[in-house]
C-alpha cells in the first residue's frame, strides 16, 4: 500500500480571495509578518502499490483530469510507500503516523 | 421545438426550467436524469443551476464526469443548442466545452441580488431577440462566479465575440462596481466559437413572468425559439 500525497494550488498571479481573508484575519491578530497568504487544498490517496514511476504518472494523470484545473490550479504530488497491513486498517493510526511525518518534514 | 432540462444530483433550478419552457413558454420539455447516455428528441438542451455533487472539489467538477455529459457533448459538436445556468456554466467551463474557470467571489460572500447586464452579441441564437448594448436585469445567486482566463483566452474570447454578457450599471456603464463578483473583463456570460453554446451567471429562468416583476430573462428563450 502506497500513500499519495496531493498538493493543489491556485497558480501564482490568481486572485485568490480566500488567502487574502485569512491574511486579513492574521493580521488582526497581531501576525503583522506575514506578506502573504494562499489557500491550497491537500488531497490524501491510498493506492495499491505499483513502480513508484508508473503510480507518479497514475498521480499525475489524475490531477490534470480530475483533482486539480490545470487553467486556474497547480499541484504537486508525493508518494510514501507503507510497510506494514495492519497499519493501513487503523486510520488513527494512521493519522498519528501523518502528523509524525509532517513533523519529520518539518525538521 | 423539444427541450432537455438536464438533472444532477444537487440540481435545483430545474423546475424553475421546466417550469418557464413548459407553461411560459408554451414549449414541450423533459427532465434528463444525469444517467442517461443517449439524448433523441431533443432540439435544444439546459444545464441548471444548483450544487451539482455539492460542488465538492470544485464547482461542476464531479457533474462534468457524469454519463450524460458525453451525449451533451456530442449534441454540442453537432451543433445544438446548450445553455448553461450559473453551476450549468460551471459545469461547462470543467467539461471545456467553454474556457476559463470559475474563482470564489472577490467578496468571498454568496451573492443573490439583481445585477444588470449589457448584451454584447446579439448574434447567437439565445440572443438573437436582443440588440447590442441592451441593459438587462437578471438575478445572480452564486459563490463562485469570478470569472478567470489566461490573457491569451481571454483576447480570443473579446476578439471572436464570445463574450455575450457583460455586468454593467442600470445605464449601461461597466464600472469595477457594477461586477458584483470580480469576473475578469466584467464577464457574466459567454458562448463557444460557434455561438451554439452559452454559459451565463445569472438566472433568466428566473425573471420570465410578470408575477415576478421581471420579465428580462425571456429574451433569451424567445430568441432560442426563433431558430427553429
Amino acid at each position: 500500500m502506497a500513500r499519495a500525497k496531493v498538493y493543489v494550488t491556485l497558480k501564482a498571479g490568481i486572485l485568490d480571495p480566500q488567502g487574502k481573508a485569512v491574511k486579513g484575519g492574521l493580521e488582526a491578530l497581531g501576525f503583522s509578518e506575514v506578506e502573504d497568504v494562499r489557500v491550497g487544498k491537500y488531497i490524501e490517496l491510498r493506492v495499491a502499490d505499483g513502480s513508484e514511476e508508473n503510480l507518479k504518472a497514475r498521480i499525475d494523470e489524475m490531477c490534470q483530469r480530475l483533482l486539480a484545473n490545470p487553467v486556474i490550479e497547480d499541484f504537486l504530488s508525493e508518494i510514501v510507500q507503507e510497510a506494514s497491513s495492519e497499519e493501513d486498517s487503523d486510520p488513527s493510526k494512521f493519522r498519528r503516523k501523518l502528523d509524525l511525518d509532517h513533523k519529520i518534514n518539518r525538521k | 421545438m423539444k427541450f432537455g432540462v438536464i438533472v444532477f444530483p444537487g440540481s435545483n433550478c430545474d423546475h424553475d426550467c421546466y417550469h418557464v419552457i413548459r407553461h411560459v413558454m408554451g414549449m414541450p420539455v423533459e427532465f434528463v436524469w444525469h444517467k442517461e447516455t443517449h439524448l433523441s428528441g431533443f432540439d435544444c438542451l439546459i444545464l441548471p443551476g444548483g450544487f451539482s455533487y455539492g460542488d465538492y472539489l470544485r464547482t461542476g467538477a464531479i457533474a462534468r464526469f457524469s454519463p450524460v455529459m458525453r451525449a451533451v457533448e456530442d449534441f454540442a459538436e453537432a451543433g445544438g443548442p446548450v445553455l448553461g445556468i450559473c453551476n450549468g456554466f460551471q459545469i461547462l467551463l470543467e467539461a471545456g466545452l467553454l474556457p476559463g474557470a470559475m474563482l470564489r467571489n472577490r467578496s468571498l460572500s454568496f451573492i443573490c441580488q439583481d445585477v444588470y447586464l449589457c448584451l454584447e452579441n446579439p448574434h447567437i441564437p439565445f440572443t438573437l431577440l436582443g440588440h447590442s448594448s441592451q441593459v438587462l436585469r437578471m438575478p445572480i445567486a452564486h459563490g463562485e462566479g469570478n470569472y478567470y482566463a489566461d490573457p491569451q483566452t481571454l483576447a480570443e474570447l473579446e476578439a471572436n465575440g464570445q463574450v455575450v454578457f457583460r455586468y454593467c450599471t442600470a445605464e449601461g456603464e461597466k464600472t469595477d462596481g457594477a461586477n458584483p463578483n470580480g469576473s475578469l473583463h466584467h464577464i457574466a456570460g459567454i458562448c463557444n466559437r460557434e455561438g451554439n453554446v452559452l454559459g451565463i451567471m445569472p438566472h433568466p429562468e428566473r425573471c420570465c413572468e410578470g408575477i415576478l416583476g421581471n420579465e428580462d430573462g425571456k429574451l433569451i428563450f424567445e430568441s432560442i425559439l426563433l431558430t427553429r
